[in-house]
Parts: structure tokens; sequence; C-alpha cells
């Protein structure tokens, strides 16, 4: 009996250690997914950001204001983000007003990219050290806001977009948004 | 090709470090003597395999090898061939591949330098440690492969290594902090071999205790370089931040600390076996938990937002494998231990059971105010802070009691210490002490406060502790300085190790109640002065680095109108990642730092500039320092060297 109760007490360690797991566990999913659910259906965050054209001049949330958009988070260090780019230029082209964000990258290669890969943003913002993609909660390039023309953003997409998401469900949503 | 290679290599080690895990176990139960040799063969063949594959990947940097996307993403051609090669670690992938190559030294070391334990044991041992390389060899493989390539479109250049770790101090404090962590992990394969073999006895204790020092050791000087990385190169002046990254590993070491205390009194008087166990496990476990904490991206930090769902549930699973079946085979085993040694209530015994309770009181502060916060917001309380004024107020409430059982736990002996044999030494180190901290603070401070008595004084009850209790062991038997040449060295060490304990005290006292921190604007050919010290701006100049642009500001400072130094703060704009950085001037003293910050230039054409006065900083290192090299002294002690006797261990089993 006094055997078990030992044992018993002995199993306290492994107990505590389960408990920690279980919010270890959580913890490691439920933050992404709060950032998510934080910022669809907001506005996008104050900021202040340069053109990526001419640093001195800088755009704001007013931007966001006009008319339905997509905000495309790129960078040239991103592999995937060139094989986005020739659809987006395909997007482009068919009407659809396309916001960059240039996202932690070197100034002069981003300014070479655009120039190559001809450009299809209608603005180009400089994310130099992310500081917009950390308000709005980036973890990589490429992504994808689609904000509405109140500003408001109405769904985000992680990775790249192509022809075949964008036919079977990401038109549908640029198509709905107001 | 080479690239490739490195990854195979990587492949073998993996298979082998199964081998090691699995053949000598299945030797030890089958008593094939042939399977249970094999354990240190195999753990050198897995050493250097994985040695190659760290070889192939500092090469490749070297090279600039930009097709493997690690090295385009932390390095770049511009970068000095030292940064190029601290890149290796610069970042996730590579940091993952040096602790599994540190794993990999620890093991070969314990394979070639444990020649006086049975062979059994040592077969164990490595097997534990192979299993802990499976793990991390297939978290490297198969969700951080450092070889990975960029192909088909590689950047001609790459992105450089983040600025702030370009730095000498970035080049040895990690090896140094995962030295500490991974060391831990023969402490617990001692630990947990001993388990399997239902033995728990001194010897065990005898034979870990120098690996945890060891490991201790190198925990304990690459916090304190990290701490000083922080101050001279981040620019704020702060030497401690309670950040989460720093508490990830602040807390292996207060349980290192206890466990290498608790081992003592297990080596020495067979008490406390299976605390001392428990600890060992916690003590790695722990520092497995840094590795979650730190690369799983659960603490969401502005530093850190690239979170990774796959790489926090590999090392979860892992620790809920390693931990967890450690603490099962705790619970079933550690309760056939039996503790055979007595001790009255006032005994060494004792003393090391508060240092301990303390201890661990200090960790759960540490791991709830790190936790915490995840916790509240998981139970939905929403999000909390747990800063600095929490983590600073419990600890000046925790050192109080530890540093005044540590200034007297020495002089207590073990077993059974009569409390009248008490009253002296504690009257003498009582006035002695409080002499010295009236006449430090006369001399040092410019003003009174409560706290730097009461810190000051700690300090100096547990130095005069220290040196009485010197004083004591060498004049039982003979005079002075002949008693003083005849201590052993882990005497020494201990007292070293204390003593470095409460120079540490006394700097962080100083450093915390008499620091002088001036934000002001200066223009060229102007001048600020305060205490003494008179900080005139010169001039101010272009700078050209190999991979940074800047501006240099030229300080000439003046002791009561003595020169005595020329400062140079910096501001360099690194060209690459066009992240600008301070670097901060700092004249160095015994007693006290002056540290510049250039800040922003202003739209009148002055500077925004940071001038801090910083006294008995340099003791928060000095005393670390000697804690560290109080346990290398430890390790040489006669008794870790002499030949065992073989009998004895037959008897002791």
């Amino acid at each position: 009996m006094a055997d078990k109760r030992r044992i018993l007490t002995l199993l306290i360690p492994l107990i505590i250690f389960l408990m920690a797991c279980f919010f270890l566990f959580k913890g490691l999913y439920t933050d992404p997914r709060k950032l998510e659910s934080v910022l669809v259906g907001q506005d996008v965050p104050e900021f202040n950001s340069p053109d990526i054209y001419d640093l001195e001049k800088s755009h704001g949330t007013e931007i966001f204001k006009k008319q339905k958009l997509l905000l495309n988070v790129w960078a040239t260090w991103c592999p995937t983000c060139y094989a986005e780019h020739q659809y987006l230029n395909q997007l482009a082209a068919e009407g659809i007003y396309i916001i960059g964000m240039n996202y932690k990258d070197n100034h002069t290669k981003a300014i070479k990219w655009l120039t190559d890969l001809k450009d299809p943003y209608k603005i180009s913002l400089f994310d130099k050290d992310g500081m917009l993609g950390l308000d709005l909660g980036v973890y990589g390039a490429p992504e994808t806001f689609f904000i509405d023309s109140t500003g408001v953003i109405q769904y985000r997409h992680v990775g790249d977009i192509n022809a075949h998401n964008w036919k079977n469900e990401l038109s549908a949503i640029y198509e709905n948004m107001e | 090709m080479l690239a490739e290679i490195g990854q195979f290599t990587l492949i073998i080690a993996c298979m082998l470090s199964l081998l090691q895990t699995f053949y000598p176990l299945y030797g030890v139960y089958t008593h094939n003597q042939s399977a249970i040799e094999s354990a240190k063969l195999l753990t050198i063949l897995q050493f250097v395999f994985v040695s190659l594959s760290f070889l192939i990947l500092s090469y490749l940097f070297l090279i600039n090898d930009f097709t493997v996307t690690y090295i385009a993403t932390n390095s770049n051609s511009l970068l000095p061939w030292y940064y190029r090669l601290s890149a290796v670690w610069g970042a996730h992938e590579g940091s993952l591949l040096l602790w599994a190559f540190l794993l990999s030294l620890w093991s070969t070391a314990v394979a070639l330098l444990s020649k006086r334990l049975p062979i059994e044991s040592i077969a164990r041992v490595l097997a534990v440690l192979g299993l802990l390389s499976v793990g991390f060899y297939l978290f490297v493989l198969l969700t951080s492969n450092p070889f990975d390539r960029t192909l088909p479109y590689f950047p001609i250049d790459g992105r450089d290594l983040n600025p702030l770790l370009q730095d000498v101090g970035l080049i040895i404090h990690p090896p140094m902090l995962y030295m500490g962590y991974v060391g831990f992990s023969v402490a617990f394969a001692f630990a947990i071999a001993a388990l399997m073999e239902g033995r728990l006895d001194s010897a065990w204790a005898k034979w870990s205790r120098p690996w945890t020092m060891a490991a201790w050791v190198f925990l304990t000087i690459g916090i304190a370089l990290g701490s000083w990385w922080a101050y001279y190169e981040l620019g704020w002046g702060g030497w401690w931040f309670w950040d989460p990254v720093e508490n990830a590993s602040f807390m292996p070491w207060i349980a290192g600390t206890a466990l290498i205390h608790s081992l003592a009194v297990s080596e020495k008087r067979g008490v406390f076996k299976s605390w001392t166990v428990l600890l060992a496990i916690s003590t790695f476990s722990l520092s497995l938990l840094g590795t979650f904490l730190v690369r799983s991206g659960i603490l969401v930090s502005v530093h850190a937002f690239a979170t990774d769902p796959t790489r926090g549930l590999f090392i979860l699973s892992f620790l809920i494998l390693v931990i967890g079946g450690s603490l099962l085979l705790y619970a079933v085993q550690a309760s056939k231990v039996k503790s055979r040694g007595r001790y009255s209530l006032l005994s060494r015994e004792t003393m090391l059971l508060i240092n301990n309770i303390l201890l661990v009181a200090a960790l759960i502060v540490v791991l709830l105010g790190t936790l915490l916060p995840l916790v509240h917001k998981e139970i939905g309380l929403g999000s909390i802070s747990i800063g600095e004024p929490f983590f600073n107020r419990m600890f000046t409430i925790l050192i109080v009691p530890f540093a005044l059982f540590l200034g007297v736990g020495s002089l207590v002996r073990w077993q059974r210490q009569e409390l009248s044999g008490l009253f002296k030494p504690l009257a003498i180190t009582l006035l002695i002490s409080t002499l010295a901290t009236i006449s430090f603070l006369f001399t040092f401070a410019s003003y009174f406060t409560w706290l730097a008595l009461l810190g000051v004084f700690l300090g100096m009850w547990v130095l005069t502790g220290v040196g009485y209790e010197l004083y004591v062991r060498a004049t039982h038997r003979n005079s002075l300085w002949k008693g003083l040449t005849k201590l052993g060295n882990s005497h020494w060490a201990m007292s070293l190790g204390h003593a470095g304990l409460a120079v540490m005290v006394i700097g962080i006292t100083m450093t915390q109640n008499y620091s002088i921190e001036r934000d002001v604007k200066l223009e060229v050919g102007g001048s600020i002065a305060f205490e003494h010290y008179d900080f005139h701006f010169d001039e101010f100049n272009d700078l050209q680095g190999k991979n940074y642009t800047g501006n240099v500001g030229v300080f000439t400072v003046k002791h009561d109108d003595k020169v005595i130094a020329v400062m140079k703060p910096e501001k360099r704009i690194y060209t690459v990642q066009r992240m600008p950085m301070t670097e901060a001037a700092i004249d160095a003293g015994f007693t006290r730092d002056l540290y510049i910050a250039m800040g922003e230039m202003l739209p009148d054409g002055s500077w925004a500039v940071r001038i801090y006065y910083k006294p008995f900083i340099r003791w928060i290192w000095f005393g670390p320092l000697m804690m560290g090299f109080a346990g290398l002294l430890m390790m040489t002690d006669r008794r870790y060297r002499v030949k065992k006797n073989k009998n004895a261990v037959v008897q002791e089993a």
C-alpha cells in the first residue's frame, strides 16, 4: 500500500508535464488562426509605407478605399512569387486592381524584377523592414489579401495564386466583394 | 552535388544513431558481449558522419553556394569569412544541425572518456544518447533541412546574415549555450540508464557529476556571453531582458545549479537520490522545452513571427516521448529507491535542501512567467504579459534567503551540527560583512538606498562566509598557509563559485541602483557633464565598412578635467538588408562603464545621443566567469582522475 502511494506521488511530475503539453499543443495552433480571425472583417491597419519607385513618396490606408482590390505580398527571394508573377500579370490585364507589397527585400533587385517581368501592380509598396507585414500578420511570401472598396479585409490567401485556385475558389470570393 | 553528399552523410548518421540505440540494448538484455561493445564504435562512427555533414555545410557557406536556400537566406558574398562561418548557426536549420553535431560530440566524449565505467552502463548511457540523436536527426531531415536547394531560380547573391548577428560575441555565444543545453543530455542519459538498471547509488552520482558540471560550465559562460552581447550590441545598455528566449536558457541553468548541488549530496551522503534523478530529468527536459519555445514560434515576439506548426508539432511529440517516457520510468523505478543516510534538522544536508527548494522556487517563477501568458490565453482570459517588474520583484525576494543560507551553509557540518557551534562564526561573519558593506557603499555610492544596502550586504555576507570557512578549514590542523595548500580542488571550486555569485549580486545591485542614463541633444562641438565626467562631441565622420556604410561620432571624455578616453559610437546601415544598426562605444572599467549610443539625427542637424554611466556592470559577467572557472576546477579534483578500484563498484552494486 505504501509503495502504491509512493508511485502516485512520483507520478505527479508526469501529470504536471502532460498538462503543460496540452497547453503547448493548443498554443501551437491557436496563435496564427487568431491572427487570421482578427484581421478578416477588419480595416487594414493604419500604416505609412514608401512607394517602391519613389521612396520619398509614401502611401497610407487611403489607397484601399477606392475600389475592391488584391494586396499581394511578394519578394525577389521567394521562388514561388516568380511562378505566381506571370499569373498576376494576366489578372491585371483582365482589369483586376492589384496593389503589390514588396516584403523584406533588396530595393534594386525588386525594381529589376518589376522591369524585367512586367509590373502588374497599380501601386507598389516597399516594406523593407517588414513592419507593415507584421501588422498584417504575414507569415511569408506570397500571400494575398482580398480587400473591399471600404478598406475592409475580406479574405486572406496564403501561398501563390494560380489559374487553378483562382478559377475554383478565389475568383468567386473576389466577385462577391463589393 | 556537395550539398547532396552533406544530406546523405546526415542520413547515414541518423541510421547509425538508430543502431546505437537498439543494438547495444539488445546486447545488454541478451548478454551478447560484442553487441554491448559495439556501442562505442557506433557512437564514434555516427560522430564522424555528422561531422562530415557539418563541415560540408560550413564549406558551402565559405564558397557562397547560393543554390542552397539556407545559405541564400542567411549569408552574402560581401560578408567576411568568419561571419560566413558563424552564419552556419545563424538561423533555425543550421542551429539544429549544430545541436545534433554537439550531441554526437558529447556522446563520443562519453564513449572515449568513461573507461572506468562498467561496459554495460556505458552501453545503456550511449543508447539513451543515441535515441536523442535519432530525434534530432529526424527533426533536421524532415522539417528543417539546411541542404535544400533553391533551384531553379537561385539568387545571384544572398540576403545576408541578420546584422545583429554579425558580431564576435555571436560567433561563440550559441555554440557555448548549445554545449550547455546538449551537455545536460549526458546527465539525463546517466539518470535514465541508472533507472533502467534499477541501480541508483553514490557511484552513479560520482560518474555523472563531472559531466553535469562540464555542461553547467558551458551554459554559465554561454548565458553570460549572451548577456554581454546584448549589452554592447543592442544599444540599450541593458544586460538582461527577461525575454522568453533568455528565460529558455535560464531555466535549465537554474535546474542545473540545483542538480550539481543535489548530486554532491547524493555522492557524499547517499541521500536525495530520487530527487537528484528527477532534477537530472528536469534539467534536460527544460533544455528541450527551451528549444521548443524558441524554435516553434509559440511565443510570438516581434522578432520571430515565422511560425511553422509542423516544426512545433514535431518537437512537441518528441518532448512527450522523451520527457513523458522518462517521467513514467521515474515514477515506476524511483519508488524502489530507499534512502539509507540519516541527517538531523541542522546539518549540511538541510542547507543543501534549502538551496534546492529556493532554486526550484526561482525556476517556477521563471517557468510561470514564461508560460502563464500562453495558458492565460488558452483558457480564454485574454492576452496578458508578465514583464520585468514581476521577475525583478520575485528574484529580489528569493535572493535574500538564498544568500543568507549560502553564507553559512558551507560552515555547517554534514549529518549533524550543534547550534551552539554556529554562534561564533555567525557573529564574526555578520560583523565583518556589515563593516565591509558600510565601507563599500561609503566609497562607491553617491547616495543611499535600502535596496543597495541589502544587495551589497548579501554579497559581502557570502564573501565573508566563504573567506571564514576557508580560514577555519585551513587552520583546522595546520598553519594558515600550509592548510590552504592542502585544500582539495573541489573545495576551492566551491569557494570560488560562491564568491562568483557574490560578485554578481554586488554588480547587479550597483548597476540597478546607481546607473545614470541621459538622453541628450548634442551638436558637434557641444558637451554634457555629470558625475565628474564631461563628454565633448568633437566631430562627426563618414564610415565605410565592407558590407555597410555609416557615420561615426567622436567624443572626448574627461574625468575631473583629465582626458580619460576618446569614444567613437557608430551608426551603420547594412547595404544588403538596408538595416540601420547602432554600434555603441563603451569605455570599460573595473568599477564603472561609460556607454555612448548615437540615436537619430534631428532636423536642426544635432543628434539625439544616449549616454550611460553604469557602475560595476563588469562584475555581472565577471561573477559568472568565476563560477565557470570554479566548475572547471571542480572537474580536476583528484577523485575524478584516480583509477577506480574495481571491487568497490561491485560491492556498491
